[in-house]
């Protein structure tokens, strides 16, 4: 079952489509694209939320629909919830 | 795509609404009082108070008229009845909705007071109800229609899902020539490169960026943070979504895949050609449907995330969803559930489709779940204070 989809291949985050537990090991979808990822949800991340595909270091940033969302501003490990306590806008 | 026609009611002037009311419209806060006993003496009348009217001035009294005028001319209304404090703003009003050739009356209160202009307003507006109720639907064409398109509490859900069945919508309603319009100006930050390349036209993109622009230097000149919990809001950000980049995103969903915009038109503007239009609105949903319906726009097309409840007194609001949650838990808000999109179970074609369905039978004359619920939120756009 898919827990999270992508809108683009080159997103960095997923959206969960369902209440993601902590420690499942959870499949994604990309709409656009071929990408299938796999992998361990390191913390319970509710539907509609976003979960890291990829490690991150504090400004980095954040891509989804294939575009710029945000900077990273807290370390986010692939697997966590990724939201407003380590992403933050770049333009206002 | 076979359906194109629905069952509307074309006025004087040849533009076509879907509802039939006779609205009794207030010059300014002070004349609302009047209005709505007139609403409660002819029950079937509809009074559309609101806060302002007094002492504007500048392009925000422009903006003022416009929004009065085109309430008044929108085809979803039959007849007018306008009451005012004094008689010279009352019968510019009056003489702006008369252009339409529609019936339209203006009464003052100043050297009369309440009691006496709400008897005059109500025998008139009595004659209007009673010549409305025998106005007629025919057969139109999608091509008469008008249609406006704007989100509220979205979360992740909306751009995986409700925004891109109003982008196939779109697609394929323009492409059958109606006219359309979205909006949002500072809720396209953060896609605005995207939103540019979707004009028709290198004069059509340097204006649209000109007025984000103006937009963006307002928030800069005004914030006293990053915006954060009002753009995106308190209820964005509790159904996951994070910036400010991020909605925007989302958002553009809805101007569909191929639909390239025509023109930029100011708030309250009517579009002067069929085809689909930016206007500069505001993002906050009451506010810029208000504004959409004084554009001319007979019905609105709202995807939601979280669950924003808005209705509009003259312009239906349809809502779509694709959050399982508020599709369970606010169901009565709700007209279209997309939510299989999100589980793979429908495609964006078939949302878009379904989305069709929906709206024509509202054209038709089904009520929305915000019309039922008896939402009529009708808000000015005020751009700074008055005199």
């Amino acid at each position: 079952m898919i827990a999270f989809l992508m809108h683009e291949d080159k997103d960095t985050v997923g959206v969960a489509v369902t209440d993601i537990k902590k420690g499942r090991l959870v499949l994604g979808r990309s709409l656009h694209g071929g990408a299938k990822p796999r992998l361990r949800a390191l913390m319970d991340i509710p539907l509609g939320h976003k979960i890291a595909l990829r490690d991150f270091k504090v400004g980095d940033t954040v891509t989804k629909y294939g575009c710029d969302i945000g900077k990273v501003v807290a370390p986010i490990r692939r697997g966590e919830h990724l939201h407003v306590h380590n992403v933050k806008t770049k333009r206002w | 795509m076979s359906k194109r026609t629905f069952l509307g009611y074309r006025r004087e002037n040849g533009r076509v609404g879907i509802r039939n009311y006779v609205a009794i419209l207030p010059v300014d806060d002070i004349s609302n009082a009047a209005c709505e006993a007139v609403a409660h003496n002819i029950p079937g009348t509809l009074a559309l108070p609101h806060a302002y009217g007094r002492l504007q001035f500048g392009e925000d009294l422009e903006l003022f008229f416009r929004t009065m005028i085109g309430t008044g001319c929108n085809p979803n209304v039959a007849a007018v009845v306008v009451i005012g404090i004094e008689p010279g703003w009352t019968d510019r009003i009056v003489q702006g909705i008369a252009q339409t050739g529609k019936p339209v009356a203006g009464f003052a209160i100043e050297r009369h007071g309440d009691i006496a202009t709400i008897a005059a307003a109500s025998r008139q507006a009595k004659e209007y109800l009673q010549w409305a109720s025998e106005r007629r639907r025919t057969t139109c064409s999608v091509r008469d229609l008008y249609i406006s398109v704007k989100c509220g509490e979205s979360d992740t859900t909306t751009g995986l899902s409700s925004c891109p069945a109003v982008g196939n919508l779109i697609d394929k309603m323009v492409a059958a020539g109606a006219t359309a319009s979205f909006g949002e100006t500072s809720e396209l930050t953060g896609g605005e490169h995207i939103v540019r390349g979707k004009a028709a036209s290198k004069k059509v993109a340097a204006e649209f960026m000109r007025v984000w622009q103006d937009y963006s230097d307002m928030i800069f000149k005004e914030k006293t943070n990053d915006l954060s919990e009002s753009q995106p809001t308190k209820g964005n950000i509790r159904g996951g979504l994070t910036t400010i980049e991020e909605k925007a995103l989302g958002n553009i969903e809805k101007l569909g895949r191929r639909t390239k915009f025509i023109g930029c038109l100011k708030p309250a503007e009517a579009p002067s050609r069929r085809g689909f239009w930016f206007m500069d609105t505001s993002s906050a949903a009451a506010e810029a449907v208000t504004l959409w319906a004084a554009s001319g726009a007979v019905v609105h097309l709202f995807p939601t995330g979280q669950g924003n409840i808005i209705g509009n007194p003259i312009e239906p609001v349809i809502k779509l969803s694709g959050n399982p949650l508020t599709c369970s838990t606010m169901s009565e808000h709700i007209d279209l559930d997309v939510s299989a999109m999100l589980r793979g179970e429908m495609t964006v074609d078939q949302a878009g489709d379904a989305l069709i369905d929906i709206m024509l039978r509202t054209c038709n004359g089904r009520l929305t779940a915000a019309e039922a619920l008896g939402h009529r939120e009708f808000v000015m756009t005020k751009l700074y204070r008055s005199a």
